[in-house]
């Protein structure tokens, strides 16, 4: 049996969302990246970067993006069971690219992600923004924006339900595998 | 076709290993292989069209007869999938089928080919060789014989779905030879699967395979104009002019005249109805080119389509190989 409990929230995450909002325009600011477009990863990124992009107040529609066709382990556990077509209504090319995750937990997600971008063209660069930084990591890879940070241990699954209202919950599974 | 035996295309935990037939299949399992061909539409439109979900592996087309469509689609799918393709055309030989059939996937299974898509002239090539194949391999049938054609069958679904949404309230009909044709076969047991409720064959009588309505649940007509009346879809079968002489049909005019579909004969369905065609068309046989190039044709659709869904089936087969051994 797992057990779960709420970590954050709704408007803890609400107002982290805001903090978010605010260091990424300054971040913007001081790289010089002008006119950014932002790409949401499925499924909880996507919630996070909507909220973002009503914020930042941009022009051009978001981005979706699936990363299941870009898993590093497909030989281990097939294709994913629900995919959604990815869906990029702006041109990557020598754009500054705003990727918006949920969860960085081990990196290969956003590996993936990363893949699917350079897939559909050569952005000018891709800032990384993600609402919970968490212990585990398996690949070179940080955030460049933040809402929350945590260590959890392995055992701990850090998930957010949504779209509305949004909830961080917190799952301790059982040592049995 | 015993209920009783073990449905030779899905392992033991009940998932797609094979893809032989679209007799067996669930109605779950059909909508859970059309999602993700949904997902796969988009790749053609990446900069790179290409994902690489199944690099590394080997997939071999091997063609006892001939194709251009159905080899250049199952080709680019498996490209796009960043998988290794091999090109394999053997005409067939008239002899000993199985001894060389076999012998050819024992050769192949020795290169490390990790699937085997088939087209084979004989009904049932396709599970033969499922039958034999070793266990880190998986067969896809490009059609066998008039047995089946089930990635045919599954992107006209594709398809019909896209155009057409729910499967519940369709009229469905297929006209042409249905008795030669490995397509309307599969056709017919997916749109039953899919809980289509009025599927229809119009066809002259001697183009209807015997007990069609009672094998297939389905109404048979023999009239163009009523067999497709209100119709959503109509399904236009290739006429095989390569599988009869002369016997079943006085001529292709005579067969143009009554089974022809033409714009004036089209008015009797609805009038969204989408017309399909498996190609290579006959212009001027099975329809007219003003409805071939009309606005109610998908024919192109259905090619394109035709890549997404076979992605959709190569990758399902190729990912659940590895779990298979696991277990």
């Amino acid at each position: 049996m797992n057990t779960s409990e709420i970590w954050k929230e709704t408007a803890a995450i609400e107002s982290a969302i805001g903090g978010m909002a605010c260091r990424l325009v300054r971040r913007l600011e001081r790289c010089g990246f002008q006119d950014p477009a932002m790409i949401g990863i499925h499924t909880g990124g996507v919630w996070i970067a909507e909220r973002l992009h009503t914020l930042l107040g941009l022009p051009e529609p978001l981005g979706h993006l699936d990363i299941s066709f870009y898993r590093d382990d497909f030989t281990r556990i097939g294709v994913h069971p629900q995919v959604r077509p990815s869906h990029l209504p702006v041109r990557v090319d020598d754009r500054h690219l705003i990727l918006v995750d949920d969860v960085l937990q081990t990196g290969r997600t956003v590996r993936a992600a990363l893949n699917v971008l350079f897939d559909y063209g050569r952005p000018a660069s891709v800032t990384l923004a993600v609402l919970v930084v968490r212990d585990g990591r398996e690949l070179p890879i940080a955030a460049d924006v933040v809402g929350f940070e945590g260590f959890f241990g392995a055992e701990d699954q850090i998930k957010l339900s949504g779209p509305t209202p949004l909830v961080l919950l917190r799952t301790r599974r059982e040592a049995r595998r | 076709m015993g209920s009783s035996l073990p449905n030779p295309q899905l392992d033991a935990q009940g998932r797609l290993r094979h893809f032989l037939t679209i007799e067996g299949l669930s109605r779950d399992l059909l909508i859970e292989l059309l999602d993700q061909a949904e997902g796969f539409l988009g790749v053609a439109q990446q900069a790179v069209k290409k994902v690489p979900l199944c690099r590394g592996k080997v997939v071999a087309n091997l063609f006892f007869e001939t194709s251009t469509r159905t080899r250049t689609t199952f080709e680019l799918a498996a490209k796009r999938l960043s998988a290794d393709v091999l090109n394999l055309n053997i005409s067939t030989s008239a002899t000993a089928k199985g001894e060389s059939l076999l012998d050819t996937l024992r050769n192949l299974e020795a290169m490390h080919v990790d699937m085997f898509v088939v087209r084979h002239a004989a009904g049932g090539a396709a599970h033969f060789m499922a039958a034999h194949a070793a266990p880190h391999v998986s067969i896809i049938n490009a059609g066998d014989g008039r047995h089946a054609h089930p990635t045919q069958a599954l992107l006209d679904m594709f398809t019909i779905r896209r155009h057409k949404g729910d499967f519940s309230r369709l009229r469905v009909a297929i006209v042409g030879d249905i008795l030669h044709s490995r397509v309307a076969r599969s056709q017919m047991l997916a749109l039953k699967t899919l809980g289509v409720p009025d599927i229809r064959v119009i066809a002259p009588r001697t183009l209807l395979p015997a007990k069609v309505e009672e094998a297939f649940g389905v109404k048979a007509y023999h009239e163009l104009a009523e067999g497709i009346r209100d119709v959503d879809v109509i399904i236009m079968l290739r006429l095989q002019r390569e599988r009869y002489r002369g016997a079943l049909l006085p001529s292709e005019h005579e067969y143009f005249q009554l089974f022809g579909l033409t714009e004036g004969r089209m008015g009797a369905a609805k009038p969204d109805v989408i017309v399909m065609h498996p190609g290579p068309i006959n212009r001027g046989v099975e329809m007219d080119s003003a409805v071939a190039d009309g606005a109610h044709s998908v024919i192109l659709e259905q090619v394109t389509n035709g890549i997404a869904v076979r992605m959709a089936v190569i990758a399902m087969c190729l990912g659940n190989q590895r779990r298979a051994d696991e277990l």
